[in-house]
């Protein structure tokens, strides 16, 4: 074996393969959720739209949202090989086993919590990314030029509250995986220092809450416009 | 105080093994747990019957040989081996449940007996330091900050006992391990070394079957020697660091 395969088959490789996928896709949130704010605008759409467009032909753009693909399949598929590995290491479990006392919920169930927020990433490319890639939308004219009107798509979706509720409960998932990995990446990635150890572990609390509950207030907003 | 035991009993490694229960009275608080358990084993000698066999050596919290998974904790309930446990961390009338260590890279040999071979072999694949010729140096001739040195021993402490490996959720050897190439690579001795060092433990660690760390923190709470994270994360840069540097190929 090379030195490069030799690394990505062991443990500690793998490893950091899922910090920087994971902390990747931490940024990539960052710009979705920040982008993603335009849908509060009072103009009917129109700032939305022109993001929107702005986010599927823009080249630059193209280059990164490929990383985000490229990081979410290789999140997965080296969360795989790794649970896989680590149930084998545990054959025989604990009849009676007080994990409770010595580590966090989520900490032990990041496959679970992560396996939930693949299935939610899968419902809501098919909702709006597939939409706007291939689906048949209505286009709105604004003085700049044509546009597909996602924004109508996203408010039509929207006025369904299962799926607004859907969209609510795979953030509090998303906040449970982030809650134990956005601090967890860093360690993974040897940087635990008293110096800043606490900053990352507050920054990563606080963003664990702060960008899903962004995302939340989206469909919950859209909703109750829809009731009007 | 009068107590129900459910010990683990399995006769050999390809045995199936299962729980039995024994009833014992008349155990003393001041009694280490280890010293309750010689009393079950002469009542069980006396009786004819085969005695609970379980690992022991020094008895005073340094060889780290009694790995006993007690009410669902390594080493019990209290952040301490299972030699220096007493009785007075139960009451009378409580029932205990005693687990030999749960890991592949652990076979139970008997009873609660586990093979710790696994963790002999990660260091001779790499934690000690080569001396291959010449006297016996000074030791004030190599100046080594107090602070290091602090640091260094209190990753030396660590006894080997697996509990970190038994308190993982993924039976992870990273906090012995990281401990053990930690003491080495923070002292001028031990800095020589210390890509190959990284490299051919973790290679070792994970030939051995142990799984990989999430991150849980479980072992440090349970490490009867507080041996801290910041260990795992020292062993994770001298990996990286050694994997583009080193002269392996
Ligand atoms: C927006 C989506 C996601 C983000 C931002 C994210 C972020 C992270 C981060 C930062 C970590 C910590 C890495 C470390 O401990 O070094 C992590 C761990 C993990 N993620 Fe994700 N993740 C996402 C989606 C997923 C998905 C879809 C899965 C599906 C299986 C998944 C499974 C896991 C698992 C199993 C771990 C723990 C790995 C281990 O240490 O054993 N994640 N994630
Ligand atoms: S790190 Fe702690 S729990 Fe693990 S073997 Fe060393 S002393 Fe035991
Ligand atoms: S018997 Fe030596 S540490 Fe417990």
């Amino acid at each position: 074996m090379s030195w490069v395969t030799k690394t990505f088959s062991s443990t500690l490789g793998r490893k950091l393969l899922m910090a920087l996928t994971g902390l990747f896709l931490i940024l990539f949130l960052i710009g979705h959720v920040s982008g993603n704010m335009l849908l509060f605008k009072d103009d009917g759409g129109q700032a939305f739209n022109e993001y929107a467009k702005f986010m599927t032909t823009n080249p630059a753009v193209k280059i990164l949202s490929y990383l985000t693909y490229i990081s979410i399949i290789g999140h997965v598929i080296f969360a795989i090989m790794l649970s896989v590995r680590n149930k084998k290491a545990r054959p025989v479990n604990y009849a009676e086993a007080k994990s409770g006392t010595n580590s966090s919920w989520n900490s032990r169930n990041m496959g679970i919590l992560g396996t939930i927020v693949l299935i939610f990433i899968v419902v809501h490319l098919q909702n709006f990314w597939a939409q706007m890639h291939w689906g048949a939308i209505p286009t709105v004219t604004y003085e700049s030029g044509e546009y597909k009107d996602l924004y109508a798509v996203v408010n039509l979706a929207f006025s369904n509250i299962g799926l607004v509720a859907l969209y609510v409960v795979a953030m509090a998932f998303l906040a449970f995986h982030l809650n134990h990995g956005f601090a967890s990446a860093f360690q993974t990635l040897g940087l635990n220092h008293k110096k800043y150890t606490p900053a990352i572990q507050f920054i990563g609390s606080a963003f664990s809450i702060i960008v899903p509950a962004m995302f939340a207030s989206m469909p919950i907003f859209i909703y109750f416009s829809s009731l009007n | 105080m009068n107590l129900t035991l459910k010990v683990w009993r399995q006769k050999n490694s390809s045995d199936k093994g299962g729980f039995v229960n024994y009833n014992i009275a008349d155990i003393s608080e001041d009694m280490s747990f280890l010293e309750m358990l010689d009393v079950l084993n002469e009542e069980l000698s006396e009786k004819g019957e085969d005695p609970v066999h379980f690992d022991h050596d020094c008895r005073e919290g340094i060889c780290g040989m009694c790995s006993l998974h007690i009410n669902g904790k390594p080493h019990g309930p209290q952040q301490t081996t299972t030699c220096q446990l007493h009785m007075r961390s139960f009451k009378d009338g409580d029932t205990i449940t005693i687990e030999p260590w749960r890991a592949a890279a652990f076979p139970v040999v008997k009873d609660l007996v586990v093979d710790r071979g696994a963790f002999d072999r990660i260091i001779q694949a790499g934690g000690y330091v080569s001396v291959n010729t010449g006297g016996v140096p000074d030791a004030n001739e190599i100046p080594i900050p107090k602070k290091i040195a602090d640091e260094a021993f209190d990753a030396a402490t660590c006894i080997g006992c697996g509990a970190c490996v038994a308190a993982c959720k993924n039976a992870s050897a990273m906090l012995f391990t990281s401990a053990k190439i930690s003491q080495l690579a923070m002292l001028p001795q031990g800095k020589v070394e210390r890509k190959e060092r990284a490299e051919k433990m973790i290679a070792q660690m994970d030939e051995e079957g142990f799984g990989a760390c999430t991150n849980t923190g479980a072992c440090s709470i349970e490490c009867p020697k507080g041996i801290s994270l910041t260990n795992i994360a020292r062993m994770n840069r001298e990996y990286f660091s050694a994997i583009v540097s080193s002269e392996n190929v």
